[in-house]
This record gives structure tokens, C-alpha cells and sequence, in this order.
């Protein structure tokens, strides 16, 4: 009976984050088509529902009633795990996520970590896809997206060391305490850019869309996909998106605490503040979809090795070095 | 001149620029209409959705001289006629297979009497194949609802044939 109940416990904490999650996803889909259309003067998807907020719920009722096609050559089960590891391995990270104060499922010591080993199991899921469908497009397109989120992972890794030089603890409560006083955006602004920058290419969003350019690749790894399998590697990346948007928040922009410890903006719940960072965030995704070309692999490459590697190690040990020399080190006792 | 190169690209000029630019686009005027609720402006030549046009006492215009049949270039028309009780030549049969057709305009060009018309509609897609066959009621049915706007269309384009 003790069993059962922590059971329930946990299953309904676990659904009310993945239905918000899921229903965010599938706003934050409108937005981003509503965003990119505006840049381009056009109206986006206004139609369905408000503003045509259930736009995404059409197109997902769309893809459940569609045909599901498995290619004659394609190794059934892998093809069929590929969406479902991408999608799950999306939504599990966001269980170590504080929302706010007390909105987190696992308060882990060690959820930076755990974010980073799941987003990295991440690429599995493409690799599965683009080379379980035996065809040539999609397998290009998945090996350009491992090499792409491989080298991408050791930038942002070696950015979060900044990070963590400056908190000291590897819980993502603490990181965002850390910054009550000043945002880490402040001191390690170019930090900032490139995470950002890295967070772009990790996801494949434009300008770093390499692995599903539409020009070369077809659709790169989704390419044989349809139906509801499609909907779920679709559903995996924005929740990714979401992911990281909401990494950056934690890590740079000072996760729920409000910008200024004054009346009118403390009394606000910190999830307001954590969503609304989140979202902006997110529009800077979606604006600079809007208007980036794509960029070739090479550059690709070159940028992620050559520029943001080097540079932030130079700037883990400007950052390290101005922690002695201030004496500012949090945890002396080690 | 290089070092100012360098400057822009380390402090992502053009990019922070194109952010603005596209900030400030955002909410200028749309260049696109809102489709379902307000359309664009349509020429009275517009070659839309076919209709069989009566006179204004009831009598239905076509007087099965096949002319439209002969100059379909896409072969999509058929039609078969009989001599009526007051011996007037009527058809029987007036058939147009939408899907062959090629909107080209060239039935209403040839008929002499204004029977057979290409009206403003454009929205009569439909979800099988055999609903796009039409035939002569069907045809009639499209000319009783859309009279007023062809009679006027017809008016206006006047001049110019």
C-alpha cells in the first residue's frame, strides 16, 4: 500500500510536467511559425482557434491519422525506437528543470550532468533513424548531425565549466542562487553568445540546419518518416529546443529570480519569470531562423573547433584566474 | 580597414543588425491578405468555375451548336441535343470534366450566345474526383447562383471584345 502511494506520487508529479511540457511544445511550434511569418511580412498560422493557437493540434491530429510507412529495406525495429529515444530522451531531461523554487521533480546534486549525459544520448536517436532507413539521404544527414552535435557538446561543456567555476555546485537550485545578486550573463556575457550560438547548432536550428537542409538532404534523417513517427521526432526537437532554452535561462539569465529584487516585481511567482525568460529566449531562436542563411559545413566546423573551443577555454581560465586573484572561489574548503 | 573587419565579426555586428531589421519588420503592414476572410481583388476576365447562363424569362441560353465542344482544346465538354417539342434545338447532355479542363476561356470566347461562361469562383475544390464531372444541372445551378455578378462581369468586359 506505502508502495502504491508513493507510486501515485510520483506518476501524477511526473504527468503534470510532461502535459504542460507537451501543450508547450505545441504552442511554442505556433510561435515560432507566427514569429518567422511576421519577419517575413506574412500572417502565419492564424486560422485554428485564437490567433490560431490549435494550429499545432490540427497538424498533430493530422499525423496520428496518417499512414505510417516503413520502408521495405529499412531495419524495422531501430526505425520504429528511433523517434520514440528521441522524444523520450527529450522529455526526461526536463525532470531535473527547477521551474521555480520548489517546481522540480528530482533536486539531483548532480543535474547539469544529467542534462548533459541525456542531451548527448540525444544524437543516438537521429543516428538510429538516418541509418536504421537504408536509404542515402537520411544516413548523410545523421552522420552530419552526430558530427555536428558531437563538437557542438565539448563548446557548451567547457561554457558550463564557466558557470560552474563561478557557483561551485553542480545543482541547478544552486546555480540559480547563485546568481541572486548579479546574472552570470553580466561577467560572462561572450559566454552567453557563444552557449547560445552552440545551443542553435546542438538543436539543428537554422543557421546550423545542416542535418535536415531541405536543399541538399531532402529532409535529412526524417526523411522516410511519416505519420505520427514523423510528429514524434518533430515534437523531441522543439522539446530540445525547449531544453536548452531553458538551460540558458539557468545557467545566464538568473533561471525564476525576478531582474530586480524590488515590490511590484518580487511579488510575482518565480515560474512566470522562468517562462517568460524561456520565451525569450525563444524568440531570438525563432528570429534568427527568420534570417540567417545556412551556413556551409565546413564553416560549420571550422566554428565550432577552430573559434568557440579555444576561446572558451581561454575564458575558463581568465574566469578561473580572476576567482583567485579576487579571492571570490566559492567552496574554499577544498 | 582589416581591423574594422575583425571588430564586426568578433562583435557580431551584422548579425545584431540583422536582428533589429528583422525586429523592426515584424510589425510593419503585411504583405499578405487573410485568406479565408478577405480575398483579392478578381478581373472580370477571370476564368473560374464554369456556369450555363439563362435569359431573363427562365429559357435557358445554349442552343447545342457545339461550337465549345469543337474548341475545347482539352476535349473536356460533351454534349448531346434533341429537337424540342416547339422545335427549338435544346441539349440533352452538357458535360464538363473539370479535370480536363485547362481554364482556358476559349468555350466562352466561341459561344455565341453567351451561355457558357467562366465566373469569378475559384473555390469549388472537393474531396472526390467524381464530384469535379459536371453536368448540366449542376452547371445551371452554378449560372442561377452567380447570374448577377456574370451579367455585370459580361458588362464590363464589353468594350474590349
Amino acid at each position: 500500500m506505502e508502495y502504491f502511494t508513493i507510486l501515485y506520487k510520483e506518476v501524477y508529479k511526473i504527468l503534470f510536467l510532461i502535459i504542460p511540457i507537451l501543450v508547450s511544445v505545441a504552442l511554442i511550434v505556433w510561435f515560432d511559425r507566427r514569429v518567422w511569418g511576421f519577419v517575413q511580412k506574412r500572417r502565419g498560422p492564424n486560422v485554428v482557434g485564437p490567433f490560431g493557437l490549435l494550429q499545432t493540434l490540427a497538424d498533430a491530429l493530422k499525423y496520428i491519422f496518417k499512414e505510417i510507412i516503413i520502408p521495405a529495406s529499412a531495419n524495422k525495429v531501430i526505425f520504429i525506437l528511433a523517434p520514440i529515444v528521441t522524444m523520450t530522451l527529450a522529455l526526461s531531461a526536463w525532470a531535473v528543470i527547477p521551474l521555480s523554487d520548489k517546481m522540480v521533480i528530482s533536486d539531483i546534486n548532480v543535474g547539469i550532468l544529467y542534462i548533459f549525459a541525456i542531451s548527448s544520448l540525444g544524437v543516438y536517436g537521429i543516428i538510429m533513424g538516418g541509418w536504421s532507413s537504408n536509404s542515402k539521404y537520411p544516413f548523410l544527414g545523421a552522420i552530419r548531425s552526430a558530427a555536428q552535435m558531437v563538437s557542438y557538446e565539448v563548446s557548451i561543456g567547457i561554457i558550463i565549466i564557466n558557470v560552474l567555476l563561478c557557483t561551485g555546485s553542480l545543482n541547478l537550485k544552486d546555480i540559480v542562487l547563485a546568481q541572486k545578486n548579479l546574472w552570470f550573463v553580466v561577467p560572462l556575457f561572450p559566454m552567453f553568445v557563444i552557449f547560445f550560438i552552440s545551443a542553435l547548432a546542438e538543436t539543428n536550428r537554422p543557421p546550423f540546419d545542416l542535418p535536415e537542409a531541405e536543399a541538399e538532404l531532402v529532409a535529412g534523417y526524417q526523411t522516410e518518416y511519416s505519420g505520427m513517427m514523423y510528429a514524434m521526432f518533430w515534437l523531441g526537437e522543439y522539446a530540445n529546443i525547449l531544453l536548452m532554452c531553458a538551460l540558458g535561462t539557468i545557467l545566464f539569465l538568473g533561471g525564476w529570480l525576478s531582474p530586480v529584487d524590488i515590490y511590484p516585481f518580487n511579488i510575482i511567482p518565480g515560474v512566470f519569470w522562468m517562462i517568460f525568460k524561456i520565451l525569450l529566449l525563444f524568440f531570438m531562436f525563432a528570429i534568427i531562423k527568420a534570417i540567417v542563411p545556412r551556413y556551409r559545413y565546413d564553416q560549420l566546423m571550422r566554428l565550432g573547433w577552430k573559434i568557440f573551443l579555444p576561446f572558451s577555454l581561454i575564458y575558463v581560465v581568465l574566469t578561473s584566474s580572476f576567482l583567485i586573484y579576487f579571492d571570490l572561489l566559492p567552496n574554499k574548503g577544498f | 580597414m582589416k581591423l574594422n573587419r575583425i571588430f564586426k565579426i568578433i562583435f557580431l555586428s551584422e548579425f545584431i543588425n540583422g536582428i533589429i531589421i528583422a525586429f523592426k519588420e515584424m510589425f510593419r503592414v503585411k504583405k499578405t491578405i487573410n485568406y479565408p476572410f478577405e480575398k483579392g481583388a478578381i478581373s472580370p476576365r477571370f476564368r473560374g468555375e464554369h456556369a450555363l447562363r439563362r435569359y431573363p424569362n427562365g429559357e435557358e441560353r445554349c442552343i447545342a451548336c457545339k461550337l465549345c465542344e469543337a474548341i475545347c482544346p482539352a476535349q473536356a465538354i460533351t454534349i448531346e441535343s434533341e429537337e424540342r417539342s416547339d422545335g427549338s434545338r435544346k441539349t440533352t447532355k452538357y458535360d464538363i470534366d473539370m479535370i480536363k479542363c485547362i481554364y482556358c476561356g476559349l468555350c466562352e470566347e466561341s459561344c455565341p450566345v453567351d451561355a457558357i461562361v467562366q465566373g469569378p469562383n475559384f473555390e469549388f475544390a472537393t474531396e472526390t474526383r467524381e464530384e469535379l464531372y459536371y453536368n448540366k444541372e449542376k452547371l445551371m445551378e452554378n449560372g442561377d447562383r452567380w447570374e448577377s455578378v456574370l451579367a455585370e462581369n459580361i458588362k464590363l468586359d464589353k468594350p474590349y471584345r
